[in-house]
Formats: structure tokens, C-alpha cells, sequence
């Protein structure tokens, strides 16, 4: 049963891992704009064709 | 996918601008209006943050309302190079510029953004209110680590309620209690903070808001928890108290939710142009709005706002005042004459001689009025009461069930009493009125009526007066039309004022000439035409002598007027005779008449105010019925005043007004609601924004407000029974932590889905038809 004790300080430390992300996210201004990526996600780059590749 | 995207909302020729990548907005936009922008101390005022070679600038783009605005927008580099990155943020509307200063200045960014139109708002205020719509950090974090320490403490009780001591967990048991514990203490010292403080303020001024019973119930629940876990004799309650802070602090953060995008909170230095164009021995100089003294001359271009209040030195002004007073149409002003700070230009380039600093003028000086000085009392909210009669009931229940177990089992007396504490926390009080508001909020945002917070909901409840402004609120401000009243007159005759009218550029000849237009197509030639400026016309026409202009010009040409035709008119005499006069009206939105009976028949006090001259009284009258006290002419101060005179007699008065004339109004009244046709332009300062549109909905949306409070009723009820069942294991001293973990989390989520489900079931009536 000992095992139980150290996966579980395992499960808390992950899980302090993920919250540690989230108040990073929101420190860095992740959160502050919820709609905007979502879009700019599906924003394709066009293909640059350099003028001396036509010529 | 963006193609498909943009060829359907007709954007194309965003394509055509990006696939020549030579193109540059630099002078195919040919304007002087960003010049001021050259001026360094605007600059600095606009200007995020600044390198040698990149400069961050961020600007409100009230335009941006799909996502090619978005891919347009975030592809400027590759129209011009010298803008290193953009980034736009749909919801607030905003977007950030990196731009590199030795290849393109300011100035042309904003040119090239308006090129592609997004012309972005500057305005005196500076983006000083862009700054302060931060996004509340310490609420997410609070919300984060409370979500945290809540899951693993629930996670770790399991074992607890699960094991019903069958299986011997030894001294796991202390290690999951202890761990529980440590995580439960971020979430009273930190995620709870707000509530002890809030408690703690209120207590201080003697008054028992709804955080004091929840302060008390979390002190409790921590304090007996850490009892039975030392003594060794339970588990305690912790997973609840963690549960109840994070839903809590969930409900308050969705109730906050605002419209980033708009702005409630305006005074006078948004309305005002950044910079204004100073003439300094001949030369035009661009100077920062605030720099502007007496004396100075300011060179107005046509569409600019007069920026303080001065004497015109120019011919050709004819300004529009609606948005400062109310009245409909531009007014010619004659050389030496004083134009008011607020009015736009709608003639040509002229020049005017400022005589007060911007502060100081007719228009600005209403904000320095001491009744607007003072914040709006904003009431207690209904739900305070409330939690107060909780509270008294809450704390008889413990004190007779402590009383009865003292009669019986006096070991049972502490158990029972801070069970009933555990138990009967008004958070499902809270999170009802949190998240009901929160939805509210949201159906109206969704019905295109945007309150400030959830304050303003409790105020339209109480409302029982509605005054409304006319020009702008009840007409539109960009659909207007020429009206003529008095004798017809014969198609001859017609034609023969047409053929003069023509002639004239003045902006009413020309919409008079459109009017006449419609009636016959002929033209005729005239034999004399003499034109006096700021006054109107005198011209020989075969058989008529044709006299149209302002009522004194036909006065002093000795034709007789009476003064009921005083306001926006233009007046018309044939052959010496009073013929009759056009009259620029706004059009009446749709659907006024039936949104006044309406409110009418819910038993609403309607009041009008004008700015404008009563020339439309008897067609209001007809329009909004008798019983409706209207009054013209009124100034700002009026109706300020006029808003105060309702609330001293005990009314709690609603302004729905447009203009900066109304701006005193608005925030004078209990609620302010600011009717607009474009969102990001000119709302005064006020409670909510309604498009104008939807006004002929604001009977419903009144209805959907003042349902927040049924709905806040409906669900208090349910909670109340989740508490009987509560306080049933509590008074008998039977409530183990696992009925604690149960009950808490279901009536939680069903108060939440509950609040959800009526708030929108009730929403029928204004959720947009499609």
C-alpha cells in the first residue's frame, strides 16, 4: 500500500504542473483574448512566389 | 477557405490590395485630416511603447466585425513594409501595431488603415480607457488554484466516504486527511480572500451583506474540519468548503463578464478630435487638442468638430449641432458670430477664433456641474435583504437545535450546530443571483441592449418614469427628409423655386431641389438671381419674384411671418406672399408609437425632452398620444434639472437620450441607457447601450430585466428545499461529509442549469428572429 503514498504525490505534483500552466497562461496574457486565435488558426500562409522564380 | 470566406461577405478586392504588394496606401489616400498625428505630443499620447526601430501602437477599430477584418488587418506587412506585425483582438476591437518608425510614421499607418477602411477613433481621452479593460488576472487565479485544490481534495476523499471503514486503510488515512488539508489552505487564504474582505467591510458599516453568512459558513466549515481532523475523530468538510469557493468565485466571474468592446464610462475628452489644425502667422500647425488656448485660430476642414467654443471669421459655416442640442438641422452662422464647441462642420473649410479653453466651454462646462460630480447612488441590491433574513433564520436553527440536542445529548450539541452552518451557507443564494444576472446579461447583450454591469438590471426593475430624448433617440440620426408645409404650390411654381435652388450649393437648396425633384423634372431659366449668404435668395423667375431663405430674410423683405414656423426651416414667399416653409425632420424609427402604448399600458410615467423647436409637437402628439408632457427647446441643465425635479418626487427615472446633450440626463438618471446607430461612436456616458434599432423593442427588454428578479425568486425556492434536506441530516447531527459532498456539488449544478434554462425560456420574446 505503501506505493499509494508516492503515486499520489506524483498525481498532486502533475496536477500542480497543469496549474502552474494555467497561471502562467493567464500571467503571459493568454487568456485575455478568447475569440481572436481561434480564428487566425485557419489562416492559411499563401505561397510566396518570388519574382526571379517566374522569371 | 479564407477566399470562400471573404468573396462571401464581398471583400475581394482585399485580394486585389495584397496581390500587388507594391501598392501603398501613401498618397492614394489623399486627406489632411491625420496631420495633427505629425505633432510629437499626440504621438506620445497614442504611443504604447517605443524603440529605434519599432514602435507599438494600439488603436480601437470600431469596424472589425468578421474575420476577414481579422486576415485583412493581420496582413498590413504585406501591403506596407515598414509595419513589422499586427495583431487585432476581435471582442475588444482593438489592434496592435509593430510598426518601424524610419519607414513609415504614424500618421501613415493610420492613413493606410483608414485606405483599407478602418479608420481607427482617436480622441482627446487619449486610449485611456483602452487601458483600464484589463482582464481581471487575480479573479482567473483565484478561480484556477480553487479548481485545483478542489479536485484533489474531492479526489482524495473518496477513499473516505467510499471505504465505509471495510477496508483498513491504516495510516493512508492520516496521509489523505493531511494532504486535503494542505490543499484546502489556498483556498481559505487566498480564493476566499474577496469574501472575508467583503464581509469584513460590510460588518465595519454596520451592515450584513450576503458575503457575512458565507465568511461565516466557510470560518465554520474550515474550523471544525481541522478540529475533527487533530482530534481524529472525522474527516471534515473540506472538499465542500473548497467546492463552494470555486463555484462561487465561477459565478462572480461569469456575472462580470462585460462588453470589452464598448465603452460606458465616456466624458466630454472622447467626443473632442485628438489635435486640431492651428493657423500661426499664416502657417497651419498641428497642436494637441489640450494646448489649445484663447485666442488661438483654428482652421476647420468640412465633417471636423468645433473643439472649444469660438467666433466664426469665415463665411460658409453651416453647422450641425444635433449631436450638442438636439435640433435637426445645420445652422448657417454668419461671420462674428459664436459657434459652440461640439458642433461639426458641414460647409466648407473655415476659420474660427477660439474664445474659451476646451474645458470651459458651453458643452464641456456641463460636467463640471456638481450634481455630476457625485457617483450614481446605486442601491443595495435586493438579495441583501435577503441574506440578512437568512442569516437571522439560519442562526435560530442552530441555536434551537443546539438547544434541543442539550436537552437530549449534550455530546451532539457542537456537531449539530456547526453542521447547520456547513450546511445552510447561502452560496446557492449566490451563485442563483451570480449567474442568473450573468445570463440576463447575456440575452440582452445577444437583443443588441448592453448593460454595464448586473446593478443595472436591478434598476430597470425598480424604474417606474421613462423620459426620452427626440432628435437621435426617437428619429434616426441618418435618415432625414424634407417636409413642406403650407399652400401647395403649382407645378409652375415648382419648377420655377427649382430652377433657383439649383443654383445654390447650400446643402438645403439641395435638398430642396431633390424634393422638387420628385414633383416635376422641368427646369426654367430665370431673369435675376441675387444670393445673400446666411440668409437665402431673392430671384426673378418669368411671372415670380421667388424669395427663400431664413424667416428674418423674409422679414427684413417685408413679408410677414408668424413664429410658429421658428426651427429648422426654410421659408418661401412668391410674389410677396408667404407661400410656406420646408422643414428638415429626421425620420421617426419604426414601431415608436407601438413601443410607447405598450410601455404606457404597463403603467410607465413617459416623458419628452427636445432640444429641438416645437415644430413637431402636433405630429408627436399624434404620433405618441396626448397624455405624454413633452417640452422643447430645452437646454442640457434642463434637462438635468428636469431629471432631478422627477427623482425628487420619488421617482426613479430612466433617460434613454443620444446626444452629448443628454449626457447630463443620462447620468443623472437611475438608469442611463445611450441609443446609438453605430456602437463605437459618441455614447455618452450612461448605464447601457441600445442599438437604435431595437428601441421599438425596449418594452421587452424592460419585461426581460425586471424577469431577472422572478427567476433570482424561482430558484431561491429550490435552494430552500435543498436546504430543508440539508438541515434535516444536520439538526439530527447525522451529516457526514459524504451527504456534504453530495448535496453540495447537485444543487450547485442544478441551481446553475436551472438559471440557464429560465433565463433563456423567458428570452423568447427578445432573441433576434432569424
Amino acid at each position: 500500500m505503501g506505493v499509494i503514498v508516492i503515486l499520489i504525490i506524483v498525481s498532486v505534483l502533475v496536477a500542480g504542473g497543469f496549474l502552474l500552466a494555467f497561471l502562467w497562461s493567464v500571467k503571459t496574457g493568454q487568456m485575455d483574448d478568447d475569440y481572436t486565435p481561434s480564428v487566425r488558426i485557419l489562416f492559411e500562409d499563401e505561397l510566396i512566389i518570388k519574382k526571379k522564380d517566374i522569371l | 477557405m479564407v477566399y470562400t470566406l471573404i468573396e462571401e461577405n464581398g471583400l475581394c478586392q482585399y485580394y486585389d490590395l495584397t496581390s500587388m504588394p507594391g501598392i501603398t496606401a501613401k498618397g492614394l489616400f489623399v486627406s489632411d485630416k491625420f496631420n495633427y498625428l505629425d505633432n510629437i505630443a499626440i504621438q506620445d499620447q497614442l504611443i504604447q511603447f517605443k524603440l529605434a526601430d519599432q514602435v507599438h501602437v494600439v488603436f480601437y477599430l470600431p469596424q472589425i466585425h468578421c474575420v476577414s477584418c481579422v486576415w485583412l488587418l493581420e496582413h498590413l506587412h504585406k501591403i506596407n513594409t515598414g509595419i513589422i506585425q499586427s495583431t487585432t483582438h476581435f471582442e475588444k476591437k482593438e489592434i496592435k501595431i509593430v510598426y518601424n518608425p524610419s519607414l513609415i510614421s504614424l500618421k501613415q499607418v493610420v492613413q493606410l488603415l483608414a485606405f483599407v477602411g478602418y479608420e481607427p477613433v482617436i480622441h482627446l481621452g487619449g486610449n485611456d480607457w483602452l487601458k483600464k479593460k484589463k482582464v481581471n488576472k487575480k479573479q482567473l487565479y483565484k478561480i484556477g488554484i480553487a479548481g485545483f485544490c478542489f479536485s484533489n481534495i474531492m479526489m482524495l476523499s473518496f477513499p473516505e466516504y467510499l471505504s465505509n471503514n471495510a477496508i483498513e486503510l491504516g495510516s493512508l488515512r492520516h496521509f489523505f486527511i493531511y494532504i486535503n488539508l494542505l490543499l484546502s489552505l489556498p483556498v481559505l487564504l487566498y480564493s476566499a480572500r474577496d469574501f472575508f474582505i467583503s464581509a469584513y467591510t460590510g460588518l465595519r458599516q454596520k451592515w450584513l451583506n450576503i458575503d457575512a453568512p458565507i465568511a461565516l459558513a466557510i470560518t465554520v466549515t474550515f474550523s471544525r474540519s481541522v478540529y475533527e481532523i487533530l482530534s481524529q475523530t472525522g474527516a471534515g468538510y473540506l472538499d465542500s468548503m473548497s467546492g463552494i469557493v470555486f463555484f462561487m468565485l465561477i459565478g462572480r466571474w461569469f456575472q462580470d463578464k462585460s462588453y470589452d468592446s464598448f465603452a460606458f464610462d465616456r466624458d466630454y475628452n472622447s467626443f473632442f478630435p485628438l489635435g486640431v489644425t492651428v493657423l500661426e502667422e499664416g502657417k497651419e500647425v498641428n497642436k494637441p487638442l489640450s494646448a489649445l488656448i484663447k485666442g488661438e485660430l483654428v482652421f476647420l476642414r468640412a465633417d471636423e468638430m468645433i473643439p472649444a467654443d469660438a467666433i466664426l471669421l469665415t463665411e460658409g459655416a453651416l453647422i450641425d449641432y444635433s449631436f450638442v442640442t438636439g435640433e435637426n438641422a445645420p445652422i448657417e452662422v454668419a461671420i462674428g458670430q459664436l459657434v459652440y464647441a461640439g458642433g461639426i462642420q458641414k460647409g466648407r473649410s473655415i476659420q474660427v477664433e477660439v474664445v474659451k479653453p476646451v474645458g470651459q466651454s458651453y458643452i464641456t462646462e456641463l460636467w463640471n456641474s456638481p450634481v455630476l460630480k457625485n457617483e450614481k447612488n446605486i442601491e443595495k441590491s435586493f438579495v441583501h435583504p435577503w441574506s440578512q433574513y437568512f442569516t437571522i433564520v439560519l442562526l435560530i436553527i442552530a441555536f434551537s437545535s443546539g438547544m434541543y440536542w442539550s436537552l437530549y445529548d449534550t455530546s451532539k450539541i457542537l456537531p449539530a450546530v456547526t453542521a447547520v452552518l456547513i450546511v445552510a451557507c447561502p452560496c446557492s443564494l449566490l451563485l442563483t443571483v451570480t449567474f442568473t444576472y450573468g445570463n440576463v446579461l447575456r440575452w440582452l447583450g445577444n437583443a443588441k441592449f448592453y448593460c454595464k454591469n448586473a446593478a443595472v438590471i436591478e434598476a430597470i426593475d425598480k424604474i417606474d418614469t421613462i423620459v426620452f430624448d427626440k432628435t437621435g433617440t426617437l428619429t434616426n440620426h441618418e435618415d432625414t427628409h424634407l417636409e413642406y408645409h403650407g399652400m401647395a404650390l403649382s407645378e409652375t411654381e415648382m419648377i420655377a423655386v427649382k430652377s433657383v435652388t439649383r443654383e445654390s450649393l447650400h446643402p438645403l437648396s439641395k435638398m430642396i431641389t431633390q424634393f422638387l425633384m420628385l414633383e416635376v423634372s422641368d427646369l426654367t431659366s430665370f431673369q435675376k438671381i441675387e444670393n445673400f449668404i446666411g440668409k437665402g435668395t431673392k430671384a426673378l423667375c418669368n411671372e415670380y419674384e421667388i424669395l427663400i431663405g431664413s424667416i428674418s430674410f423674409l422679414k427684413s423683405n417685408g413679408i410677414p411671418c408668424d413664429d410658429s414656423l421658428q426651427g429648422a426651416v426654410v421659408c418661401l414667399a412668391i410674389n410677396g406672399e408667404l407661400k410656406g416653409c420646408f422643414a428638415v425632420n429626421h425620420a421617426y424609427r419604426d414601431g415608436m408609437d407601438k413601443m410607447v402604448k405598450r410601455l404606457q399600458d404597463k403603467g410607465y410615467h413617459l416623458h419628452l425632452l427636445s432640444g429641438d423647436h416645437p415644430t413637431e409637437k402636433a405630429h408627436l402628439t399624434h404620433l405618441l398620444g396626448k397624455e405624454i408632457p413633452m417640452f422643447f427647446e430645452t437646454s442640457p441643465a434642463d434637462k438635468l434639472a428636469y431629471i432631478q425635479k422627477l427623482q425628487n418626487q420619488g421617482r426613479k427615472v430612466m433617460m434613454v437620450g443620444d446626444g452629448l446633450n443628454d449626457a447630463g440626463a443620462l447620468k443623472k438618471s437611475n438608469v442611463g441607457i445611450a441609443v446609438t446607430d453605430q456602437t463605437h461612436l459618441f455614447t455618452p456616458a450612461s448605464d447601457a447601450i441600445l442599438e437604435g434599432r431595437e428601441i421599438k423593442e425596449l418594452h421587452h427588454l424592460i419585461d426581460y430585466a425586471k424577469k431577472a428578479k422572478l427567476i433570482i425568486i424561482y430558484i431561491f425556492i429550490l435552494s430552500i428545499l435543498y436546504n430543508i434536506i440539508g438541515m434535516y441530516f444536520a439538526t439530527s447531527a447525522r451529516l457526514s461529509p459524504m451527504v456534504a459532498a453530495i448535496l453540495m456539488p447537485i444543487s450547485s449544478i442544478s441551481i446553475v442549469a436551472l438559471s440557464a434554462l429560465l433565463s433563456f425560456s423567458f428570452s423568447y420574446k427578445i432573441r433576434p428572429r432569424s
